[in-house]
């Protein structure tokens, strides 16, 4: 099968180099663009990088000062609000800076070594703190920094019981992660790229850890920063690769080198052959990078782990912008994919499983943020199909409005589990979105939920989702990843849907979770309750009150958090408006996308959004290796069908969810049945597949399979190596240690402490120093 | 024999009487001596008698060392005698305050009591 799409891409290449000159999304053009990219002095743009770092700083010098109140919290919100202004200030002047163009921007000289090499030419290995500036990065650095603010904003009152040490450990993490994610992403080479994704994985593994006394929490840390190890290796080959090959690791040079330039050339005229092996490895290294950093197959292990830190965390790093860095390094280097003859279809059917296995395993979780996490990865593998088919502005898109939307989720998720003491197992809660003071969470769940689903023209999450679903029906040979994706869309709204039938609607009912915080106590005071038995109230039903357990009282989120869930909300909607301009460019996304480094569309993508658009029949594209035309379905162009098909597999699981998990009334959508929080329809139907949904829910066993297959032969290794060390190595050491000792224990009795003893020694050593000396001179005078 | 004048001519002022003891005599009294403070050293287990017998053997050294000087009308022997005598004098107070410290510390003085040195 990949074999087929292999071929499939090489003529849809040969179609763009036909097309190049009368299009404006050109391949050639495109990749061109870094060419253009000029060195600028515009030092201000140092201070999106530079205003996080002063907040970690002082996030740092408040732990020093042992400061014991949110402080850190209103520091990080201003820095990253500070560069959240920054960064809309150099997209607002963009055009002014270098005249719309690409930009570099050279803080200052960091490797800068020259040689001569061995064939006698000069050789320079030059990465230095700098910035490469595109529509791509502002695109990026748009939705880090913003979301970076709010969700600090938010984190102001989550982190709340933990003020004091703790509070400034987390603000200065956090302010650190998006120094790193700055780095990352407006690097103007690949190893100060390399640089920022380490530290964001140094990030993330410090913040999953944030409760460090929690043994699941420490192990989650590791089990995230080994696996991205893994991926991390690949990463690093490939840079080493690209300057192996290519001579400079800048994107200016890189983009604009001959070599890169003749490569793409040759892919499209679909001759692979003539690009030089090396040169098609570095994306498939890079890809595997990649993959580990966004979660993906086989890599994705970690991600529903990392839960276990504090949920702005999640909602940041582990759903916003971390994880889509992986998403970022292919668009960065696209040119270098588009080279590349396994890489791009490899990235699109890995994305495509993922996304289906990530939502199978979604579809049977029963803790709400591990649900998240599943569609996190779920998600991000449509991006990734997205990437693979050619649709670098529908990945970009979805980036952009999954950062929105599964920020939302997450805060939701989070602000539930801050207020019923960590409760996120779906069977016992019910009905939140009814309590007193739970409405803002609830109505913000809803949107979340339905831009996740994907409920048509109404989200933004629908119109990304259906950018990349088309191009999987109007880029041949892509249509069985075109029918599996827009099933695990079914699946997505199923799961997606599920959650929020079950907790935020129906009969009001709850039991608390064990993280009880001071803060509760306080309020137990308040409200005159004795401290009793939590779980004293536990078997009454369905007319459950807020305070229906006598020793605990779920407290709403304050006005911070509701606020930080509105703004969401509202960008998750306001969203859909980006679709809506520069239609001409494939929207706002493809407008910014259209003049970075990752600017392409296949011919096919043409075609079929031109024919949507004007609603005329799609012209035929015509290729070296054959002619075709964008395939329609059922009559319809791609788009147009897309909406009709994603739209109703949307509606479709989210009516299967209202059956099987919605409660009876109008609130299940006068579909559901069920009537308290514990039980419902989809018990009685998972009973008749048997086991499958208990393998679902212990996530196919692939923790276990890779237990067994990779950490067990390593553990078996390393318990080799440790008892070789212990009886060898040590062996040896502590050997030439106690050979003295042993040696000495032959003459030790001798020193016996009785002084006669020494005394006859010394007399016996006289007297034969004395026979001997007897012996010399009598010889000596005998001679 | 690299004497000085006056010395040499001190020899033969020297009474005749005393010519019938030999360098023999003296260095036979001084082994005498020695072997006396080497076997009571060495069987005796009183430090206060091994103290003794080891002055004993400084004064089987000291006398063999004047008898030496004079046969050999050299004072450097006899010089060297006294500064033995000096130290003797100052470690035998040295020694037995020492010894008295001990025997405050065991109320004995055996030395089978004062093995801490053993390896």
């Amino acid at each position: 099968m990949l074999n087929g799409t292999t071929s499939i891409l090489g003529t849809t290449l040969a179609g763009v180099a036909q097309h190049a000159p009368e299009s404006s999304h050109g391949l050639v053009e495109a990749a061109g663009h870094g060419a253009q990219a000029v060195s600028v002095g515009a030092a201000w743009i140092g201070w999106i990088v530079l205003l996080p770092v002063i907040g970690c700083v002082m996030a740092g010098l408040a732990a020093a000062l042992k400061i014991n109140s949110k402080l850190p919290a209103w520091i990080t919100v201003g820095c990253l609000g500070g560069a959240f202004a920054v960064t809309l200030t150099m997209f607002l002047g963009f055009d002014s800076i270098a005249g719309g163009d690409a930009f570099v921007v050279h803080i200052y000289d960091w490797i800068n070594v020259s040689w001569i090499g061995a064939g006698g030419e000069p050789q320079a290995l030059v990465a230095n703190i700098g910035f490469y500036v595109d529509k791509l990065t502002i695109l990026w650095m748009l939705f880090v920094t913003g979301l970076g603010t709010l969700i600090a904003l938010y984190a102001s009152e989550y982190m709340a019981h933990d003020v004091g040490a703790g509070y400034c450990r987390f603000f200065a993490a956090f302010n650190l992660f998006v120094v790193s994610m700055s780095c990352l992403v407006m690097a103007d080479n690949l190893i100060l790229l390399y640089l920022g994704w380490e530290g964001v994985g140094l990030c993330s593994y410090l913040l999953i850890g944030y409760f460090y006394k929690k043994p699941s929490a420490v192990a989650a840390a590791k089990k995230a920063f080994i696996v991205n190890r893994i991926g991390d290796l690949g990463l690093s080959l490939g840079i080493y690769l690209t300057f192996v090959h290519f001579g400079t690791v800048q994107y200016s040079e890189l983009f604009a080198s001959d070599a890169l330039q003749g490569y793409l050339a040759a892919a499209g005229s679909g001759d692979f052959a003539a690009i030089p092996a090396t040169a098609q490895w570095i994306a498939l290294l890079m890809m595997v990078g990649a993959f580990g950093k966004s979660a993906q197959l086989p890599l994705y292990v970690w991600l529903p782990d990392a839960m276990e830190g504090p949920t702005p965390v999640s909602a940041l790093i582990h759903a916003a912008t971390m994880v889509t860095a992986g998403v970022f390094l292919i668009a960065r280097v696209y040119p270098l994919f588009l080279a590349s003859e396994y890489a791009l279809p490899t990235v699109a059917w890995v994305g495509t499983l993922t996304a289906l296995l990530a939502a199978t395993i979604g579809m049977a979780q029963f803790d709400i943020k591990r649900i998240m996490a599943y569609s996190t990865v779920s998600q991000l593998g449509y991006m990734f199909a997205g990437l693979g088919m050619l649709t670098t502005t529908g990945a970009a898109f979805h980036v952009l409005t999954h950062a929105f939307f599964k920020a939302l989720l997450f805060l939701c998720c989070g602000a539930v589990m801050h207020g019923f003491a960590g409760q996120l197992d779906l069977r016992k809660l019910s009905g939140v979105a009814w309590m007193k003071g739970w409405g803002i969470v609830g109505v913000a769940m809803l949107v979340g939920c339905m831009n996740l689903s994907g409920l048509p023209y109404i989200t933004s999450g629908f119109y990304s989702k259906d950018m990349i679903l088309a191009e999987a029906f109007v880029t041949p040979g892509y249509a069985a990843i075109g029918w599996i994706l827009v099933f695990t869309a079914g699946l997505t709204a199923y799961y997606t849907f599920r959650v929020f039938f079950r907790v935020f609607v129906g009969p009001r009912y709850f039991e608390p979770g064990d993280e009880h915080h001071a803060d509760e106590h306080s309020d137990l005071g308040e409200h005159g309750h004795t401290e009793g038995d939590g779980h004293a109230a536990l078997a009454h039903g369905h007319d459950a009150h807020d305070h229906a357990h006598g020793g605990f009282h779920p407290h709403p989120p304050g006005w911070v958090i509701n606020l930080v869930l509105a703004v969401l909300a509202l960008c998750s909607i306001g969203a859909i408006g980006l679709a809506y301009i520069e239609t001409d460019h494939h929207g706002w996304v493809g407008s910014m996308i259209g003049e970075s480094s990752a600017a392409y569309h296949s011919p096919y993508a043409e075609a079929a959004h031109h024919a949507h658009v004007e609603g005329v029949e799609a012209h035929a594209v015509s290729g070296p290796a054959g002619s075709g035309t964008p395939s329609g379905l059922f009559g319809m162009d791609a788009h147009t069908a897309m909406i009709y098909i994603s739209g109703g597999v949307a509606i479709l699981g989210v009516l299967l969810a209202a059956f099987f998990h919605g409660p009876v009334g109008i609130q299940g959508l006068l579909l559901g049945g069920r009537r308290e929080a514990a039980t419902c329809r989809m018990d009685r139907v998972a009973r008749l597949f048997g086991p499958i949904p208990r393998w679902a829910e212990n996530k196919w066993y692939v923790d276990e399979f890779y237990h067994a297959v990779l950490v067990t032969p390593l553990r078996v290794i390393a318990h080799l190596c440790h008892l070789f060390d212990k009886f060898v190595i040590d062996g040896i050491v502590d050997g030439a240690g106690k050979l003295p000792r042993a040696l000495a224990s032959l003459v030790r009795p001798s020193q016996s402490g009785q002084l006669q003893g020494y005394a006859a020694g010394m007399v016996g050593g006289i007297a034969v120093l004395l026979f001997v000396a007897a012996i010399i001179v009598l010889i000596g005078g005998g001679s | 024999m690299t004497g000085v004048g006056p010395v040499i001519l001190a020899q033969a002022d020297y009474p005749e009487a005393m010519g019938t003891i030999t360098l023999a005599h003296y260095l036979f009294v001084s082994g005498a001596m020695f072997a006396l403070g080497l076997i009571g050293f060495l069987t005796r287990r009183n430090m206060i008698i091994m103290f003794l017998c080891t002055e004993l053997m400084f004064q089987a050294a000291g006398l063999a060392l004047i008898a030496f000087s004079r046969y050999h009308l050299d004072h450097t022997g006899q010089t060297f005698v006294i500064f033995v005598l000096t130290v003797a004098a100052a470690e035998a107070a040295m020694a037995l305050a020492l010894v008295i410290l001990l025997f405050r510390k065991r109320e004995s003085l055996s030395t089978e009591d004062w093995t801490e040195m053993s390896g």
